[in-house]
């Protein structure tokens, strides 16, 4: 299973998360590509350190764009093990690949079963379409 | 879902180009098209045409249209010769501004003088109201709300004077700042004023609403070797701040004052009396407690409506009333109301910004100014 968009869980607030049976208990979080177009124009976001605690369906950071300010929303509760460094530098990049290359952070999970509580792909694709 | 707001008479061209839209003071507006950031740099580096549609249009006939509107509004209307426009408040009878405006004195092709009213969209409803009563004592004035049957376009940017030389005539072209008139655009009636609300040169057109679609398709065709885009509204709010114009519902609303809010030059007190004018012309002798300044923080986070802003002591000293990140100058901007004695350009603040604060510094409005303006 690799890191792209139909393989990935979502919050009706758009951020995905990416948890593969692996065995690390990982889940790595971002924005939709979606997100990313409806936002438009990010000149800011600000992340959460590594070794802070996340709760599912609670803010782990917020994103600028020159219209407005969104708060990102945790798909999952757990510690941040990892955040992508200098991806705040380069928000422009989120553009062109809001996943593999476009990943914000990485929670140790405390409960993975809350990701069978999320939306697939199709279920995210089928929103998107009845809010288009 | 509700779906009871207006759609202005250039609503199809919208969708059909894929405009983002949003309901704005009971219009369906688009926000945006290509991106609030490619549609203000365009408009700064070549031109920009707005839908502002939803903008009140209030028009006035009768010889004593003058007098009505010189009771109404903070501004002379009295002496105001046909061609002349200005910026003027619309006051209570506490000198809270309800409304700050564009009237324009005009004269029709059949020689007929008449003036119009631009209201904000927000507040049409609420001056039609405080108007009506006056009414009566004007018999004679013939009061017409025209928004609804035309339409307002603007075209804003360095090119806009190019634009328009290949869709009207020179007489427009020789318009100076703040002057109007009424023309034709293709044998169509047309009202151009050389105004605007983002700190470029540029015009504003009122044509029928019929008329709108093929107005609106030859501006963008006359401009379209020169870089010209279609502007929503968020990018006219990027526009208009870097060009420190204050918004209804921001930096005015009836708790404030225009020397409060640095309109001073739009109240004139002496020899002659409006609505507002005895507690004005008191204000207009005191300093004002508070000042709307503009301040430039550091970082790339924006300070939006509401923040907080402190003293290098901890001391709150105002508030913040609108902000964004600036696309011409790359940094964040507000607009705030601080208190007088805090409020000395280049002074230090502390801004917070949800939780967590960022220094930023006093600057004097406007943050933008065109090259060649005084």
């Amino acid at each position: 299973m690799t890191l792209s968009p139909e393989n990935l869980k979502y919050l009706s607030s758009h951020e995905w998360v990416y948890a593969p049976e692996d065995g690390s208990g990982v889940a790595t979080v971002g924005i939709s590509a979606f997100a990313v177009a409806e936002l438009n124009d990010l000149v800011y976001m600000a992340l959460p350190k590594v070794g802070q605690s996340v709760e599912a369906g609670q803010e782990f950071g917020e994103v600028e764009s020159v219209k407005a300010v969104s708060p990102m929303y945790s798909p999952v509760s757990g510690q941040i093990v990892e955040i992508h460094e200098g991806i705040v530098d380069r928000l422009e990049s989120l553009n062109s690949d809001a996943y593999a290359g476009g990943w914000l952070i990485k929670i140790k999970m405390s409960d993975p079963s809350q990701l069978d509580g999320l939306l697939d792909y199709q279920a995210y694709q089928k929103l998107l379409a009845q809010n288009g | 879902m509700e779906t009871q707001e207006l759609k202005t008479p250039l609503y199809d061209w919208h969708v059909k180009n894929g405009a983002r839209m949003a309901p704005f003071a009971g219009y369906q507006m688009p926000i945006q098209y290509s991106g609030i950031v490619a549609e203000h740099t365009a408009t700064r580096q070549a031109a920009g045409v707005f839908d502002i549609s939803h903008m009140g249009r209030l028009r006035f006939d009768g010889p004593r249209a003058d007098q009505l509107l010189d009771r109404l509004l903070t501004r002379r209307v009295l002496d105001m010769q046909p061609g002349q426009v200005r910026y003027s408040l619309v006051c209570n009878e506490a000198g809270g501004i309800l409304d700050d405006v564009l009237v324009s004195c005009l004269e029709s092709p059949s020689s007929k003088i008449y003036f119009l009213l631009v209201v904000n969209a927000s507040n049409k409803a609420k001056i039609v109201r405080w108007l009506t009563p006056e009414l009566a004592d004007f018999p004679d004035v013939e009061f017409n709300d025209v928004t609804d049957s035309t339409a307002m376009i603007a075209i804003q940017g360095p090119k806009s004077l190019e634009v328009c030389q290949k869709l009207f005539p020179p007489s427009v072209l020789g318009l100076g700042y703040y002057r109007a008139k009424v023309t034709e655009q293709m044998s169509k009636p047309c009202v151009v004023s050389r105004t605007g609300y983002t700190g470029e040169d540029g015009f504003e057109l009122i044509v029928r609403g019929e008329d709108a679609p093929r107005v609106w398709e030859n501006l963008l065709l006359a401009g379209r070797d020169l870089g010209i885009s279609p502007v929503g509204l968020g990018a006219r709010d990027t526009l208009r701040l870097e060009g420190g114009m204050p918004l209804y519902g921001h930096e005015l609303d009836e708790s404030i004052d225009p020397y409060t809010a640095g309109l001073g030059f739009a109240c004139q007190c002496k020899d002659r009396d409006f609505i507002g004018r005895a507690v004005l012309l008191t204000k207009s002798k005191e300093p004002p407690n508070r000042k709307r300044v503009g301040l430039v923080l550091e970082g790339r986070r924006a300070a939006r409506e509401q923040s907080e802003c402190f003293d290098p002591e901890g001391n709150r000293i105002g508030t913040v009333t609108s902000g964004t990140f600036s696309p011409t100058m790359q940094k964040p901007i507000s607009m705030a109301y601080l208190a007088t004695g805090a409020a000395s350009i280049g002074s230090e603040i502390q801004v917070d910004i949800r939780g967590t604060t960022s220094k930023a510094w006093v600057q004097e409005l406007p943050f933008y100014k065109r090259a060649g303006s005084v």
